[in-house]
């Protein structure tokens, strides 16, 4: 048997922590333990591109973008991404409209396959093309009796490409369109829009920005791709050496300076697709598919 | 004792004594605090001022785990990932090697409350596999399970549906007379309340109404706050003028003993009005329409100078036609005086 | 005579009918861009490996150079899983349950794995961790290398791996529940007790899964690693790498008989995935 009595008094009450809290001393270690880890493996491999890049100051930094073969690795990389993303964009349309907006058999399989991509090493991307189009692949005779070239060339850069991002645009808008239903374009049809009017008013609007998002991330990797473009490209100065491939052979001529210049690109690219990440996902985080996962 | 907790709703100047063995419940609408106050017994809401006695001794500053509550969550806060027995066995197996009983003393203790519940073969399920009147029995058993000097549980039917409730009250009062456990449980719905508790705390905006038994509560309610709340009340407004109180050019008949002159407010539930004799009424009222009911007929009644309607059941032969004017008697009434602003300020006696 | 409606009426329909137009459109377009992009290669890679035979995988496999390689991929992938798990834990903790400055910017940063290209983050870890780096000299100064040898790949590898962790264990951590706690708390749990019993658990499948993610991305992973790993032979050279120096001799069968093996190993990892989710969810429910 047991009292309990509450009365108001004047002393001081209680002032215990709340148990769902660690203790400070706990959470002081904890916090420590994370903010080192991610300064050491994060914040620092970020911070010596730049510091790298302007060790001599900064004519040299400049200097590194006067060299024609920088300059046309630039412009390789703007064609292939200017190629890819718009590719993948188109297909991560069709295909979210089809899964999202009609019942058929064997769509979990379909979604995926999509998302096969994604496991798949970037070097073995790069080596089923070789398999496909090279000298001693499928197509490589016949392609070579008509002197028609893909491997070692920007077609093959492309196709690598493309295989690399093919489903950062339509993993994103496939759950959004599902979670959004067909009530609104049904709706739409009825009141005479017809089928393109109804994507271009109804849809549209309705996933802007889970579309800009995969866009972005689409981009991201398509300029920053590194394995799977290495495997196709032949490394030509000036014909077939985007950005990174430029920054491998750079660095490996221990052309220091240069490489870590051209890195800055790549990292202020980073840095500006992670900042607009972080402002969608902050803005307009009801507008984006429920918080996947992103590669 | 006083509690202001950023956003927990406050407690304001509230004292409380619960004896042994009691079954109180802390009754009130939403934001009046008698979650935090529950949760401030357990230990999980620390009073910024004040005391809490346990038997006599200040628990003020005692920690939740050496309060020996067994506390029974609104939604349960079973783990998930444990099997029911695993889960009533916890509160054994967390204690320091010391005061730990045997492997087997948690089995067979684990085993009598499973019994006790009505949960027996069902220890090896999960959470997930329970349906919510038998989750809500595992969370009953497993705060047992250590012993508990005092039971707290938080709308303990609140996640259930309407049947499932009617059987846990009953069972819920039988544990109690079981165990003989002081138990407290907070609730919004007063018929649950009424139904249960012996005593029941009324809590609105931080504040104790009014700390009754059902009966007091019913017969005797404080404040126009517990009469609103506890059950369905008109409130009149009145003037008092020399002892006299008026409502729109009729006196009625009400004690107004020790009540300033001044607005005021006459509280009474439907049921304690009746049409009446041609000459007798204390108001009158005019019947906007009549329906009938195996037992006579309901009529909807309007009264001049108050803004809704009344229904009022009558045997036929007093009934009245459609648009008439019927005389009404009050059996039972209370009055409580107003402010200017219809605030009331403190209660009168009732006729 | 069929009338052609009923023809309709019992003609099984591939797709359920539906007001909304372009079904045929998208729906092939898909099949066929996903067919002639992934599919089509994937498949190619399956007939030439299908060609070497088990027998002819496992030759190549069993080459010395091959099996270094392989050996060199699989365990320093496990252990660079392992760090993340650890510390991909602490930080989704940390960046979920308690505010101090920076957190966001920090939060936001966890992603920088994903978003810098990998060459990028092969020569700044290079930089970082070779004997004349901000990291690599006070390790010098004890003789111990970290570029150019195996710690090297296990820096890159954690660095790649990190975010699949962080973010597949993120989301649980703020759905636990605060009940659970305060529960465990009334029942006598100490604050140890009730974080190891009751609040770990509930982890444990989105950490395997943010493990086996993880594992899969550092089996496969080139970028990053080929600048720091110094790539001896048999010693810290990884499988991706080796298809590459393969390709290069104009082995592709060798090459495409490590890229088979490796498909293997990351499908074995996303299967177990999607076990472990199959079996919480039957297991655990949303209660």
């Amino acid at each position: 048997m047991f009292e309990i009595a509450i009365a108001p008094a004047d002393d001081r009450g209680a002032k215990f922590r709340p148990v769902t809290q660690d203790s400070p001393l706990a959470r002081y270690a904890l916090i420590v333990t994370a903010v080192l880890f991610l300064a050491l493996f994060l914040l620092a491999p970020l911070a010596i591109v730049f510091v790298e890049a302007f060790s001599k100051g900064i004519a040299p930094f400049l200097a590194a973008f006067d060299d024609p073969d920088a300059l046309a690795a630039i412009r390789l990389t703007l064609l292939v991404a200017a190629l890819a993303v718009p590719a993948n964009l188109v297909f991560g349309l069709a295909a979210s409209w089809s899964i999202a907006k009609f019942s058929f058999p064997g769509k979990s399989i379909l979604v995926t396959l999509i998302d096969l991509p994604f496991s798949v090493s970037p070097v073995v991307a790069g080596l089923v093309y070789v398999l496909v189009f090279g000298g001693q692949g499928l197509f490589g005779p016949w392609l070579a009796a008509h002197g028609v070239q893909i491997i070692f060339a920007v077609p093959g850069i492309v196709l690598a490409t493309i295989f690399v991002t093919f489903p950062f645009v339509a993993r994103e808008l496939i759950p959004l369109m599902q979670e959004q239903g067909k009530v609104e374009e049904e709706a739409a049809l009825t009141l005479g829009a017809s089928g393109f009017k109804t994507f271009l008013t109804v849809t549209l609007p309705n996933i802007k920005w889970g579309l800009l998002y995969g866009v972005l991330l689409c981009n991201a990797r398509a300029m920053g791709e590194f394995g799977a473009v290495s495997v196709v490209s032949g490394h030509i100065r000036g014909l077939t050496n985007t950005i990174p491939l430029q920054v491998e052979i750079l660095y490996n001529e221990y052309n220091n300076v240069a490489a870590f210049a051209l890195a800055v690109l790549l990292a202020g690219l980073a840095l500006v697709t992670l900042g607009l990440k972080t402002f969608l996902e902050w803005r307009h985080a009801d507008a984006l598919a429920g918080r996947a996962r992103r590669h | 004792m006083e509690q202001d907790f950023g956003a927990f709703p406050a407690l304001r100047d509230v004292s409380l004594d619960i004896q042994p063995g009691e079954l109180v419940a802390l009754l009130g609408p939403s934001g009046s605090g008698k979650t935090t106050l529950l949760r401030v017994i357990a230990g999980l809401n620390s009073p910024d001022r004040g005391r809490v006695l346990f038997d006599g001794e200040n628990a003020t500053n005692l920690p939740v785990q050496d309060r020996h509550v067994g506390m029974v969550f609104q939604n349960y806060a079973l783990f998930k990932h444990m099997t029911v027995a695993d889960n009533i066995a916890y509160g054994l197996r967390v204690r320091p090697r010391r005061t730990r009983p045997s492997r087997a003393a948690i089995k067979a203790r684990v085993a009598e409350l499973l019994q006790f519940v009505q949960l027996d073969g069902l220890g090896g399920r999960y959470p997930a596999q329970l349906s919510g009147g038998q989750r809500q029995r595992v969370a009953l058993a497993r705060a047992l399970a250590i012993e508990p000097r005092v039971l707290l549980l938080d709308e303990p039917f609140g996640a259930l549906d309407a049947r499932v409730r009617k059987d846990l009250r009953r069972w819920l009062r039988d544990i109690h007379k079981q165990t003989g456990l002081t138990t407290v449980f907070v609730t919004h719905d007063q018929d649950e309340a009424m139904e249960l508790a012996d005593r029941v705390v009324v809590l609105n905006e931080g504040r104790i109404e009014q700390i009754g038994t059902p009966e007091e509560l019913y017969d005797r309610p404080a404040s126009p706050f517990v009469i609103s709340f506890v059950g369905e009340a008109v409130a009149l407004p009145v003037t008092i003028a020399d002892g006299h109180v008026r409502f729109g050019g009729r006196e009625l008949h009400i004690d107004t003993h020790g009540l300033r002159s001044g607005p005021a407010r006459v509280f009474f539930r439907p049921a304690d009005i009746a049409v009446a004799a041609e000459g007798n009424g204390d108001l009158e009222g005019r019947v906007e329409s009549l329906r009938r009911t195996p037992a006579g007929v309901r009529a909807t009644i309007a009264i001049d100078g108050y803004d809704q309607t009344l229904e009022i059941d009558s045997p036929l032969e007093r009934s009245a036609s459609l648009g008439g004017r019927v005389p009404l008697s009050l059996a039972k009434a209370r009055i409580f005086p107003a402010d200017e602003n219809g605030e009331y300020v403190d209660a009168g006696d009732g006729i | 005579m069929t009338s052609p409606i009923l023809v309709g009426k019992n003609a099984r329909r591939f797709t359920a009918p539906s007001v909304i137009p372009g079904f045929g459109l998208t729906f092939g377009y898909t099949l066929i861009y996903l067919g002639l992009i992934v599919l089509f290669p994937l498949a190619t890679l399956i007939w030439w490996s299908s060609e070497l035979g088990l027998s002819g995988l496992y030759a190549i496999a069993s080459e010395p150079r091959v099996a270094a390689a392989l050996r060199t991929t699989f365990f320093i992938s496990f252990a660079a899983a392992v760090i993340d798990l650890f510390f991909g834990l602490i930080v989704a903790w940390v960046l979920t349950r308690y505010d101090f400055a920076g957190r966001r910017l920090l939060d936001a940063f966890v992603d920088l794995p994903f978003a810098l290209p990998t060459a990028v983050a092969g020569i700044s870890l290079a930089a970082l961790y070779s004997p004349n780096g901000w990291f690599g000299a006070p390790f010098a100064d004890y003789d111990i290398k970290i570029a150019f040898t195996r710690w090297g790949i296990l820096v890159a590898l954690v660095f790649i791996g990190l975010p699949f962790v962080v973010r597949t264990v993120q989301p649980i951590v703020s759905e636990l529940e605060v009940e659970l706690e305060e529960a465990s708390a009334t029942l006598g749990a100490g604050r140890l007790q009730t974080v190891l019993r009751v609040m770990l658990p509930p982890l444990a499948p989105a950490l395997l899964t943010g493990f086996a993610l993880a594992f899969a991305r550092s089996i496969g992973e080139y970028g990053s690693v080929i600048f720091i790993a110094g790539n001896i032979a048999y010693v810290s050279e990884i499988a991706p790498l080796l298809i590459v120096v393969k390709l290069e001799q104009y082995d592709v069968a060798g090459a495409t008989g490590i890229a088979t093996i490796m498909l293997v190993i990351s499908f074995a990892a996303l299967l177990l995935i999607n076990l472990v989710q199959a079996w919480s969810r039957r297991r655990f429910g949303h209660v």
